[in-house]
């Protein structure tokens, strides 16, 4: 029997029947699942930025919390909500309002720009033009802001969210959905007690420059800096370092800054 | 032709595959920080040797010698992805934790050894149970790594406290080292040794004997 195994018809044929089988399988598995593939992954974005801002309630679904949340496109360089045109620009190149991929926008020659080491100090490489917003209103004036954010901590890039009170000044809320630091040391940023000192905090000092700042050790308490500083979280100080270059240098003027200057001026 | 009973139990200490055969190592480092990555890389394992036992063993008559390596890894790779799919669309966050390491199934020693080693000279329902066997026994391993890397690296069992963490106001100091790879191998390592002194049977024959120090024989 064997023999007959070994000849080149017999061979070839149970490739090809194998092949066959094992194709129509793995697609068959790949296509029927997709969708709901799809939906968990918008509903973990969905959960991180309701996390994020503080607003996650673990006993009502993802999807009514979210019914609060308006996305918006936010034209970094104007520091304007993108206009219908580049809207439509943006969804004809295949990256429409409801699923914005930022992260695959970074790396888009067309929407993004290098940035030469000294503008760079969360270390991205290149800054996108355009980034995905999320504004939760309340009683018809803006509750929360939550802005995308992301930088090199020690060993990895850390993605996450900020979310700001209506006023555009005051953190309401920090959180990283994605990062590679030690567990136990840089992986602290995930601790809810690290991430609730950033509750309250003011992105700007009184001069009006960004001065959001994680110290080493603990915040003295009492100092004039008081209402910027974070503690650094112990033994994780490049870490501590990434959070805090990255956080500055989103909320400054390569970042959100011209657009936070847009809403306060609005008067949110 | 070994019996039902034989099969399903032999692979949990006295054959383990990790233990004894030193197969899937690898995957044992990277996903034992957490019971729960844990437990499901078990059940994701276990199923694929299954699965991928019985199939090669429906058609172990009609697979050619010379291309039976390309056979059985494309039948496993086929399982693994299928996994893959199924953990993607029911165990969302889990299957982000285990990343890679579900595709890596398709390279784990376990998997293609015993294909190669019992699903080719045996019948479907016995290869069947030999997979789930073996797959509990890889379980049996990554389990006891997983519980004492959660517990002292961690404080935790299931993601649910049971010592209380300093840095969240407790008194136990946890051990970063446990949530390192390495601690994964010095548990192993004690896993074996243990293994060996419950089983003695476990401890091969020395392939030499050192012979005796020849200055003391006067000889020289």
């Amino acid at each position: 029997m064997s023999a007959n195994n070994d000849s080149i018809q017999k061979t070839i044929l149970v490739a090809v029947l194998l092949c066959l089988v094992c194709s129509i399988i793995v697609s068959g598995a790949a296509v029927s699942l997709k969708p709901m593939q799809l939906k968990n992954k918008l509903e973990d974005k969905r959960k991180n930025i309701l996390a994020a801002a503080g607003l996650l309630q673990p006993d009502k679904t993802i999807e009514e919390q979210f019914k609060r949340v308006t996305t918006r496109i936010v034209n970094l360089e104007t520091g304007d909500y993108a206009t219908e045109t580049e809207l439509n620009k943006l969804e004809a190149a295949g990256y429409p309002l409801e699923t914005f991929n930022q992260r695959r926008l970074s790396k888009d020659v067309n929407y993004s720009a290098a940035l030469p080491g000294k503008q760079d100090p969360a270390s991205i490489k290149r800054l996108e033009k355009f980034a995905a917003i999320f504004v939760v209103e309340k009683e018809g004036s803006v509750d929360r802001i939550i802005l995308p954010i992301h930088g090199y901590g020690l060993w990895s890039t850390l993605y996450g969210f900020v979310a700001l009170e209506g006023d555009a000044e005051t953190i309401a809320g920090l959180g990283f959905y994605a990062h590679g630091e030690t567990p136990g040391l840089g992986g602290e940023i995930d601790n809810p007690s690290w991430k609730a000192l950033w509750v309250g905090k003011k992105i700007h000092d009184a001069a009006g420059s960004v001065a959001i700042d994680v110290v080493k050790g603990k915040v003295i308490a009492g100092n004039d800096k008081e209402i910027n500083q974070v503690d650094g979280l112990s033994g994780a100080t490049l870490t501590s370092n990434g959070v805090k270059n990255l956080m500055r240098f989103w909320l400054g003027n390569k970042g959100f800054a011209g657009f936070l200057a847009t809403l306060k001026g609005q008067g949110v | 032709m070994s019996s039902i009973k034989e099969v399903l139990t032999q692979p949990l200490l006295t054959n383990n595959p990790i233990a004894i055969q030193i197969l899937g190592v690898c995957s044992a480092l990277a996903v034992t920080t957490s019971l729960n990555v844990t437990l499901v890389m078990c059940i994701a394992l276990t199923a694929v040797t299954a699965c991928s036992n019985f199939a090669i063993a429906l058609i172990r008559n009609h697979i050619p010698g010379n291309i039976r390596i390309i056979v059985q890894m494309t039948i496993i790779a086929s399982l693994v992805i299928v996994v893959d799919q199924i953990l993607k669309a029911y165990a969302y966050d889990v299957s982000k934790q285990l990343s890679v390491f579900v595709g890596l199934i398709i390279t784990n020693c376990i998997v293609m050894g015993r294909a190669e080693a019992f699903a080719m000279k045996n019948p479907p329902g016995l290869s069947f149970l030999d997979g789930i066997g073996n797959g509990l026994g890889y379980s049996v391993v990554l389990i006891f790594v997983a519980v004492i890397r959660e517990l002292l690296g961690s404080g935790s069992l299931f993601g649910l406290e049971v010592l209380p963490l300093v840095t969240n106001g407790g008194w136990y100091y946890s051990n970063g080292l446990l949530l390192l790879p390495p601690s994964a191998f010095f548990l192993i390592g004690l896993f074996i040794w243990l293994s060996r002194t419950l089983i003695p049977a476990q401890v091969e024959k020395a392939d030499f004997v050192i012979s005796p120090n020849t200055e003391t024989s006067g000889v020289h």
